[in-house]
């Protein structure tokens, strides 16, 4: 198990969690927030989004389930959609995460960002911000997915607003974005 | 001056002062009770104000929602914010706009009909000096009681702005895409985290609880514990929300005597103790050659929002500010000081964005928590509920069953229609008719009684929305069996008992004209003789290819349904290509509205377009699930809703009315969609489908 690994690397030799009693470890772990790199003094089982939201102030990170089944709180680490819910802070240590704050720094974050605003892709705007992640993790390695490849990443989020329509129209102009400049 | 006839809610907020001042320079201040809920309004609100008052989007200073700078528009709710909050804007801000022309007039020296305004700049073809508001504030008079006449509407032509009916940007989008934003997003200093421990029935009362065991748990610093409310608090959410969890293990709760087994819906709401009365009665009864009778029914739908209710609350120097995500903020703030026992001039509420709001949901409740709890620890509080309160403690769309029965004559026409409706309350919501009707004052010790239920009547209703038919049926009678105690709590969910009765009326259209042979297209038309209705079902019969409906390959089938949402609302047409296999795909939706003026088109098509993919998802895959002690369908495996794979093409147009008056349009699809769906599956399986949900399992009853 990863967590054990992780425990046995930091040289502890059990992890102490039972009904009444959960051990919170404070330690410093370090993480690239968008571009950013910084110390997080935080238990390191700490549910990523926590850290992200609380800790480092970042709210456009938004909680929807806390169990990983609706995607709301998902962000990049190290190129890939994760849901920061469903993370502990251990396992994005030394790697580089980036959230809707961080969006605008990247070609085709910013490309994506800025479809769903003109697309208007959006209307409480609430899962929005996780599906921006996934897409954009998705079109930076495969910047034309096939359908299939598609649903799969979009298929971990939920929209109870109904706004899949725009959302799929926003993420078209991107593709076609994105294949325009590779022809140019 | 003649004076004309006030809009409702200036009647109920009569003073200039409520809803236009200058007091945010060099912003002008304007003031709603329309609250965004996600559904777009605030800029088409400010699209309206923009063009009364001659400014653009970013020179107003908006004020929506703060029961302490904001007038009190009742419920932002039943898609009356433009028809109702729109309205009384126009006349609010149109005197002011008329003062402050006669203002710049005397202040340039020059005749009033010369002023012009753009921009916000006040400008005289007389000379060249200029104003802003910001140089009128010291001469207008802004503490008068509100007028409106001839005089005042025409100054409107002297106003250069005109946004109304185009597709603007939202601008709350912007920072909800890229940041902070919704309540969940702000924090009060020193503020804490709090959570409910609480049962999976929200009605359940505490026999035992062992609190110096939820004491000890980490990062609980507080716990609030009032007859069976119970709350942790404490000052690190991850830490918090992980206790949430082991505390519920340190309660034992005894779930209310009233909950029964779940059974089938029809079944259970038939069974349920009811009242019976003839609610409406229209026309005289003729003999008929030919009776049809069907019955449809939906069951118990969550609001299933994907953003959790939040709420903060902190006491000051004795007054007790409440942040929420309220669809009601002055009827809220009135009713936490009853449940709190405490005067309502010692609570303020003030509206944040929240997550998508479909209803009453739990943003209410939270509220009152966030209150309690403040006021119980003295400390400032946030506190956010878990995707399992969402599920389980928000109070849910309200099932229900509705039975037509319609006479014909000899040459296939309807004289004859009775429906009979059996549902619980649709509404349900703190200060609805003056009562309480909040989950955590029932819950407190010295619990206020759980307030009896009461339906919105008719015109627009609660059970019997769109009961009443506005086909010409001749002789039309409807029957109310509301049932005052159902097995789970109910309240507003979007469309209300309209999207059950829509579902069921044009389902039962479509009946009655195979059942007489008739294309059901022609046979609504027969029916109907509003010019309005007929351009739109002809519009959407083009647009969907109605005519080569018999040419569709086999296992495919095209679908109708069409309602004009509470009968005085905005008109939808929806028509569905599905297939069906082990399950229904839908393929492709056509939907035309007429909401009268539309102010932004693309927000309307964007309600619009929700509202079938919501209505697709409640209608192929929705039921809340129970048992004795719980709701069952506590999460997003239990309770799934559409997934991305499984969403249609959908196609909106609008039938654009500039000068009519607007109606209402963000719940107009619902109802239309459900019946577009099934009545599409009888074309592709040959079959009819009644009961809602549509799953993969009804399809299967339904074929053996």
């Amino acid at each position: 198990m990863r967590w054990t690994a992780h425990l046995y690397q930091r040289g502890l030799s059990k992890h102490i969690a039972n009904n009444s009693l959960t051990l919170f470890l404070f330690m410093t772990t370090q993480l690239t927030l968008n571009g950013q790199r910084l110390a997080v003094n935080a238990p390191e089982n700490t549910p990523l989004l926590y850290v992200i939201r609380n800790d480092l102030e970042h709210k456009g990170t938004r909680f929807g389930c806390g169990t990983g089944n609706c995607g709301a709180c998902t962000v990049i680490v190290d190129g890939q959609a994760m849901q920061s819910c469903d993370m502990q802070l251990w396992a994005a240590a030394d790697k580089e995460v980036i959230t809707a704050e961080g969006l605008s720094q990247d070609p085709i974050g910013q490309l994506v960002q800025q479809a769903f605003i003109d697309e208007q892709a959006a209307q409480c705007g609430y899962c929005i911000n996780g599906i921006l992640m996934s897409v954009t993790a998705l079109l930076k390695t495969n910047p034309n997915p096939k359908q299939e490849v598609l649903h799969d990443a979009l298929n971990r989020h939920l929209c109870r607003c109904g706004t899949h329509v725009r959302i799929l129209r926003a993420i078209d102009r991107v593709i076609a974005q994105i294949n325009q400049q590779v022809i140019a | 001056m003649s004076n004309l006839t006030l809009p409702a809610n200036i009647v109920s907020n009569p003073k200039l002062s409520h809803w236009f001042r200058l007091d945010h320079l060099p912003l002008v201040t304007v003031c709603t009770g329309k609250v965004e809920l996600g559904q777009g309004i605030q800029t088409a609100l400010q699209q309206i104000a923009a063009d009364e008052l001659g400014l653009e989007l970013a020179q107003i200073h908006w004020v929506a929602g703060d029961t302490q700078l904001s007038p009190d528009e009742w419920y932002t709710a039943g898609s009356l914010s433009v028809e109702n909050g729109g309205a009384a804007l126009k006349v609010a801000l149109g005197h002011a706009r008329y003062l402050c022309i006669q203002a710049a007039a005397k202040q340039l020296d020059v005749p009033i009909d010369t002023i012009s305004i753009a921009k916000g700049v006040f400008s005289s073809s007389k000379v060249s000096q200029q104003l802003s508001y910001a140089d009128l504030s010291l001469s207008v008079n802004l503490d008068q009681e509100i007028i409106s006449s001839e005089a005042i509407q025409a100054s409107k032509h002297q106003v250069h702005s005109a946004l109304v009916g185009k597709s603007l940007l939202r601008e709350d989008l912007k920072s909800k895409l890229s940041g902070a934003a919704f309540i969940h997003d702000f924090s009060l200093p020193n503020m804490r985290h709090a959570r409910m421990i609480r049962a999976k029935h929200v009605q359940s009362t505490i026999v035992s609880v062992d609190l110096e065991k939820i004491k000890q748990l980490p990062g609980v610093e507080q716990v609030v514990h009032s007859g069976s409310f119970l709350a942790i608090v404490g000052h690190n959410e991850a830490q918090i929300d992980a206790a949430q969890e082991k505390a519920q293990a340190c309660v034992v709760w005894r779930s209310p005597e009233y909950v029964a087994q779940q059974v089938e819906t029809e079944a259970m709401i038939t069974a349920l103790p009811a009242g019976d009365e003839i609610a409406y009665e229209h026309g005289t009864k003729k003999s008929a050659v030919k009776t049809i009778k069907a019955r449809y029914s939906r069951p118990f739908i969550a609001h299933a929002s994907i953003g959790p209710a939040c709420a903060l609350a902190q006491v000051t120097d004795g007054i007790l500010s409440v942040w929420s995500h309220t669809q009601g903020p002055h009827l809220l703030k009135n009713q936490i000081a009853v449940g709190l026992r405490q005067d309502a001039s010692t609570v303020n509420v003030i509206h944040l964005h929240g997550a998508g709001c479909y209803g009453h949901n739990s943003a209410d409740d939270v509220a009152f928590d966030a209150a309690f709890i403040a006021k119980s620890t003295g400390m400032p509080i946030r506190i956010q509920w878990s995707r399992e309160e969402e599920l389980t403690a928000t109070p849910f769309g309200a099932p229900g069953v509705i039975e037509f029965q319609a006479e014909v004559d000899d040459a296939g026409k309807i004289i004859n229609w009775q429906s009979e409706v059996w549902s619980p309350t649709h509404i349900h919501r703190p200060g609805w008719s003056g009562k309480l009707n909040l989950l955590g004052a029932w819950m407190i010790d010295l619990a206020h009684p759980i307030d009896e239920t009461k339906d919105n009547p008719l015109p627009q209703g609660g059970g019997l929305r769109n009961a009443i038919t506005l086909y010409d049926v001749g002789y039309q009678q409807v029957r109310h069996h509301m049932i005052p105690q159902a097995p789970l709590r109910t309240s507003a969910l979007r469309g209300l008992g309209a999207y059950l009765n829509i579902f069921g009326m044009e389902s039962f259209m479509d009946e009655v004209a195979q059942e007489l042979g008739q294309d059901s297209l022609e046979f609504r038309k027969k029916h109907l003789q509003d010019p309005r209705s007929i351009t739109l079902l002809n519009q959407l019969a083009s647009m969907a290819g109605w005519s080569k409906r018999d040419s569709l390959p086999e296992g495919i089938g095209l679908g109708m349904g069409f309602a004009r949402y509470k009968n005085t609302g905005a008109y939808c047409g929806v028509m569905v290509q599905l297939r069906a296999e082990e399950k229904i795909y839908i393929d492709q939706v056509w939907a035309v509205c007429d909401a009268g003026e539309v102010i932004n088109p693309d927000g309307l098509i964007n309600q619009i377009e929700g509202g079938i993919i919501q209505s697709i998802s409640w209608t192929l895959k929705e039921m809340v699930t129970w048992n004795k002690e719980e709701v069952t369908s506590a999460n997003w495996d239990t309770y799934p809703i559409l997934m991305f794979d499984e969403v249609p093409r959908v196609e909106v147009q609008l039938l654009n009315q500039p000068g009519v008056a607007s109606l209402g349009g963000g719940e107009a699809a619902a109802g239309p969609t459900a019946a577009a769906i099934a009545n599409a599956l009888v074309q592709a399986l040959g079959m009819r489908a009644r009961h809602l949900p549509l799953t993969p399992e009804r399809l299967a009853q339904i074929v053996e």
